[in-house]
């Protein structure tokens, strides 16, 4: 280990320097802040990677590598886990050939995201084993840690990050040839192991439950586990990023069990742990779940106050944790919020909604800063590819007259994620007074930080393919009233169109389409690339 | 050990280089030898909201957050006057505050170099190198804006000297 080899890297950096050291042949993923840069830092370093039009269809492929002997990381947020959950839950009895990394960044405190679930608790509810870094280093060293246990139990593992670990940067030491290399990806048949028909579910369940026992033992006797003895008055047990807050926090003669493994639990450990402190306190972020399991583990702990329950931990929360404090935390001073960007197509869109007094179910990226003033444009945003449902939903009950002002936005890399599915039911259980769905797309999927997505003929690596037309699907689903329109150049059309689709009884697909203030330059720059490419393949 | 940790604290608004200020201040701590560790929340900031990241070095970090601790940034850099105010619960009783008020951006060559000159006032503080600065502010930023964010940071020095 030397020191001319230490790095400065963000969490995300460092999953991917791993994943590269750690031989992963296939990075596969959706955009989804904290953990978007991953894949992006992946391939840029020399990996593969890809994105799918969603989290689902990003676990399946890897999946498919996985059955094939190929190493593979799933990179998501944390909502992503419930769009690939159903992949998750029976992959856990299939088992995987070559390793499977699935990394979960979760966002206590919602720094960008629609809630702050707790992923730790899928671990639990797969079946999977569950590693939380700390920091950077551990986030390095836990990719290859993660592939080598995948590899030898056959099984997903799950890498839990949060934003804190994703975007902070710390020091790290890499460690390249500690994993040894993947062999040849080849295909050996496995039926009863792969073909989930409940004959051959029963025993693979079974299956699992024996390999968790012996990952659960593992764990115990040599797991990512570390204590820090003190003068035994105060025991602090924890995971993840609360660990620092924790060390930093707690006073000077605290112990530590610092949890790497938080699935299967070591409460062996746990509990001599336990014996060797007067007070143990649980320091964990979000749910009660290492106090739960304690507890249940039939070991007395202290967890906090209901309060610590919402948004992210840090030193001062930790001192009030461990302090008891329940007074009311100080706020602190509003900050500015973001907004669309001046210029931003999708302001025009919003600017007719407004006037035309619609309700709009919308959907999750820039374009859900249309429910801020002086829009206060959209009513409903719940989760990827909601917009299209909860539009049909209310125009189905609603009065007539009411029923007209609901329109349906959503925007080009959502649509594609979770929105054709809901565009199909509508041509498929149409409500009685038709309907209008738009479709915003700005070429790119631009929340995230402008990636590229199957309707932006981009891969990856911005690299040409094939190009998703919305507007051909949208006819091919059934929908014939179908509408391109620009929202800069064409702005008065824009408002004709949607006003007209409003009051007639039909179906209406609107896609407003102009690139991304922001993207709009480097769309060129690809585009020119792509030109170029072909005419010196023509040549 | 907290009395060891230097703590700095970085302000602004999306687009001012926030990030890109305290990307440069922990390389080049880092470049110095120190332990980092820096914390930053990436997403709204490009929409033009408020923006803060943490910088912290020492000898050793490994029992500290990333994240500075309320009321004990020992340096607070604004580089939007209207973001003082918000950020200013950071800064620890003795710390110092250096809000963009100081430089003089109708001196800077480039605007956008604003970010850099804050450093270039920070680094009259810290106990590191010009090289170390230089060559973090280098690896930092495209080649063709080197020699302006090296003025820049020059009059941000020369800032900080004028009011001591």
């Amino acid at each position: 280990m030397t020191e001319s080899n230490r790095e400065l890297l963000s969490g995300n950096e460092a999953v991917a320097l791993a994943a590269l050291h750690a031989g992963v042949a296939l990075g596969t993923g959706y955009p989804g802040t904290p953990s978007t840069e991953i894949l992006g830092n992946f391939s840029r370093i020399g990996g593969r990677a890809q994105w799918a039009p969603n989290e689902k269809v990003a676990m399946e492929v890897a999946l498919g590598a996985s059955f094939a002997a190929a190493r593979t990381l799933v990179t998501m947020k944390h909502v992503g886990i419930n769009v690939a959950a159903d992949v998750l839950f029976t992959a856990a009895y299939t088992g995987v050939t070559g390793a499977m990394v699935v990394v979960s960044a979760d966002d206590p405190g919602m720094a960008s995201s629609q809630n702050e679930q707790d992923n730790r608790r899928y671990a639990v509810a797969a079946g999977v084993p569950m590693l939380e870094p700390s920091d950077s280093q551990e986030a390095y060293d836990f990719v290859h840690l993660g592939v080598e246990i995948s590899e030898k139990w056959g099984i997903p593992v799950l890498l839990r990050l949060t934003t804190r670990i994703c975007h902070s940067k710390t020091v790290v030491v890499p460690t390249p040839n500690r994993t040894p290399p993947a062999g040849e990806p080849h295909y050996d048949r496995d039926l009863p192991g792969r073909v989930m028909v409940p004959a051959n579910a029963r025993p693979a369940h079974r299956r699992l439950r024996a390999k968790l026992a012996e990952i659960a033992k593992w764990n115990e006797a040599e797991g990512p586990n570390r204590v820090i003895d003190g003068n035994g008055k105060l025991g602090i047990l924890t995971s993840s990023i609360s660990y620092v807050h924790a060390r930093e926090a707690a006073p000077a003669g605290a112990s530590f069990l610092k949890l790497g493994m938080t699935h299967p639990l070591p409460l062996g450990k746990m509990r001599t742990f336990a014996d060797v402190v007067q007070r143990l306190v649980v320091i964990e972020e979000g749910d009660p779940v290492l106090v739960d399991a304690a507890r249940a583990g039939g070991i007395a702990v202290e967890g906090k106050d209901e309060m610590y329950r919402f948004g992210e931990l840090n030193v001062d929360r930790v001192k009030r944790i461990l302090a008891g404090d329940t007074s009311p935390e100080p706020k602190p001073p509003k900050g500015k919020p973001p907004q669309l960007c001046p210029g931003c197509p999708h302001r025009k869109t919003f600017e007719v909604l407004r006037d035309l007094g619609c309700y709009a179910a919308g959907d999750i990226g820039c374009y859900t800063l249309g429910v801020l003033p002086p829009f206060e444009a959209l009513d409903t945003c719940v989760c990827m590819g909601a917009s299209m449902g909860v539009g049909l939903g209310l125009r189905h009950v609603l009065p007539e007259e009411q029923a007209r002002k609901v329109v349906s936005v959503i925007g080009d890399s959502t649509f594609v994620h979770g929105g054709i599915t809901g565009l199909v039911e509508m041509a498929y259980n149409p409500p009685p007074a038709g309907h209008v769905v738009i479709i915003l797309d700005n070429g790119t999927t631009a929340m995230t930080g402008l990636q590229e997505h199957p309707g932006t003929g981009r891969k990856l690596d911005h690299t040409p393919t094939h190009r998703l037309s919305f507007e051909n699907l949208a006819k091919a689903i059934g929908i014939e009233d179908v509408h391109v329109v620009d929202p800069v150049a064409e702005s008065e059309l824009l408002r004709r169109v949607i006003e007209s689709a409003l009051k007639a009884r039909k179906l209406s697909v609107i896609v407003v389409r102009r690139p991304c203030l922001l993207a709009a330059k480097k769309i060129k720059q690809y585009e020119a690339a792509a030109a170029g490419g072909a005419a010196a393949a023509a040549r | 050990m907290a009395e060891q940790i230097t703590n700095v604290v970085v302000a602004g608004l999306g687009g001012q280089g926030v990030l890109k200020a305290s990307d440069i201040l922990a390389e080049a701590a880092f470049r110095a030898g120190r332990d980092v560790k820096k914390a930053e929340v990436h997403g709204m900031s490009q929409r033009g909201g408020s923006v803060t990241s943490d910088v912290r070095f020492a000898a050793d970090l490994s029992g500290a957050s990333p994240m500075v601790p309320a009321g004990s940034a020992d340096y607070l850099l604004v580089l939007s006057m209207d973001q003082v105010e918000v950020a200013r619960p950071r800064l620890s009783d003795d710390g110092v505050l250096i809000s963009a008020d100081w430089i003089d951006e109708n001196a800077l060559p480039n605007r956008k170099s604003l970010n850099v000159a804050v450093l270039g006032a920070l680094s009259t503080y810290l106990d590191l190198d010009e090289d170390v600065w230089r060559s973090a502010v280098h690896a930092n930023l495209p080649e063709k804006v080197h020699e302006v964010n090296d003025q820049a940071f020059a009059l941000g020095r020369e800032a900080a000297r004028k009011r001591s």
